[in-house]
């Protein structure tokens, strides 16, 4: 990624394009990675509401997979989530295990 | 129109705060954020105190709000959004501009409870109708943890470093929230990322009510806590069972607790799994343990009687 030289930045340094951190994918932060499961998902998304990274995808309310180009592997997620009948739909697992 | 609280609906909004943010990993300050400008429908101007949160989601080509933000400096992100406001009156006056347009400005503990204190009073004093969103991590975080007039009594930081001559913070913490309910305007909250829905039903309630409003909301860090990086939002939760962060909200002098807890954690559950508590454990320190303890049923107890003065009495 090429950064800007000082001519070609905008006066006052303002950024004009919304959401453009997006583009800076944090995921290669990560040292463990969340593994959703499926079968232990009960849909209650709090994975979502909590996550502090906007890492979950979720797609008309229903749960879709992990976005690794942003997670940052904090696990949040994994002890948030209440799972199924004490079983977790979400392990963190160590990164390139 | 607005969109109900459940989590079904909400998720289905367009993004407000995006991903990309350099924020550490497992900060609560992001999830803050994002359920703040979740829980309203009215399109936003957001200003920011210089922090984590500043310099960490807005770093030259990249930023991640999506709706426009300024930022100015450490002292001033209150004055500056009063400024910005009372543009917008002006604008609306002139009939230049026609949209009802909310304000909201975002602050550390440090840039509000410390440096930012006088705008931030100024603002409230002056009436502008914004909404001051404080996430208090209880230190200077950003820098390097140094202490704040938040920290808690007890917490290890680099200024008030635990040592034999000194057993970590020895002084309380400043009840901000009450400050600010004591400038007499319409609405003060408290609220933690961790009771989500209690949290927006809040930001949606002070979105409704004009002048200036102000709220206080726990963001665990875990480098300054000293804890791990999975239980910013468990720890938060303990905070609130614990009452050392009670949840209420003060509207025109009616105090009001919306949660409370069942059964009223020991102090102990919040203070141990924090690296920044861990000398408090030692046997001379005992004193200090018990001392934190004593403060949070003192502030609690208050909490409840003022509830019950201040309620509305049906005559």
């Amino acid at each position: 990624m090429k950064l800007k030289g000082w001519k070609e930045l905008t006066p006052g340094a303002v950024v004009t394009e919304p959401g453009s951190s997006k583009k800076f994918k944090t995921g290669s932060w990560r040292a463990f990675k969340p593994k959703w499961i499926e079968e232990n998902c009960i849909q209650c998304l709090f994975c979502w509401i909590y996550c502090p990274d906007m890492a979950v995808k979720v797609k008309d309310g229903k749960r879709g997979e992990f976005d690794y180009d942003y997670c940052k592997g904090c696990g949040i997620c994994a002890l948030e989530c209440p799972g199924k009948k004490g079983n977790k739909a979400i392990v963190m697992e160590e990164e390139g295990k | 129109m607005s969109t109900p609280l459940s989590i079904k609906e909400l998720s289905k909004k367009e993004e407000r705060f995006t991903a990309g943010h350099r924020m550490c990993a497992g900060c609560g300050a992001p999830t803050v954020v994002k359920m703040v400008l979740m829980a309203t429908e009215y399109p936003v101007i957001a200003a920011n105190a210089t922090g984590c949160l500043e310099v960490s989601t807005c770093i030259q080509q990249f930023t991640s709000w999506n709706i426009p933000w300024i930022h100015n400096a450490f002292e001033n992100a209150a004055a500056t959004l009063s400024g910005v406001e009372t543009m917008y009156r002006s604008l609306k006056k002139q009939g230049k501009i026609d949209k009802e347009i909310k304000f909201i400005a975002f602050g550390g503990d440090g840039g509000t409870y410390d440096i930012g204190f006088q705008s931030l009073s100024g603002a409230m004093e002056r009436g502008h109708d914004m909404l001051y969103i404080c996430y208090d991590n209880g230190a200077y975080m950003n820098t390097g943890i140094q202490r704040s007039s938040a920290t808690p009594l007890g917490a290890d930081t680099t200024t008030c470093p635990v040592g034999s001559a000194n057993p970590g913070k020895v002084q309380e913490r400043k009840d901000l929230t009450r400050i600010m309910a004591a400038h007499g305007i319409p609405y003060v909250a408290q609220a933690s990322p961790s009771n989500w829905s209690d949290l927006m039903k809040k930001v949606k309630k002070a979105h409704e009510i004009k002048g200036p409003k102000f709220m206080n909301i726990i963001a665990p860090c875990n480098r300054g806590w000293r804890s791990k990086t999975d239980d910013a939002i468990t720890l938060s939760r303990i905070a609130v069972n614990t009452c050392y962060w009670p949840l209420f909200e003060i509207e025109d002098g009616v105090t009001r607790v919306t949660y409370k807890p069942k059964e009223k954690k020991p102090l102990v559950d919040f203070l141990k799994p924090q690296g920044r508590f861990k000398h408090l454990f030692a046997p001379e320190n005992e004193w200090l343990l018990n001392k934190a303890q004593e403060v949070v049923d003192k502030n609690w107890e208050r909490l409840l009687r003022e509830e019950e003065f201040t309620a509305p009495r049906s005559e």
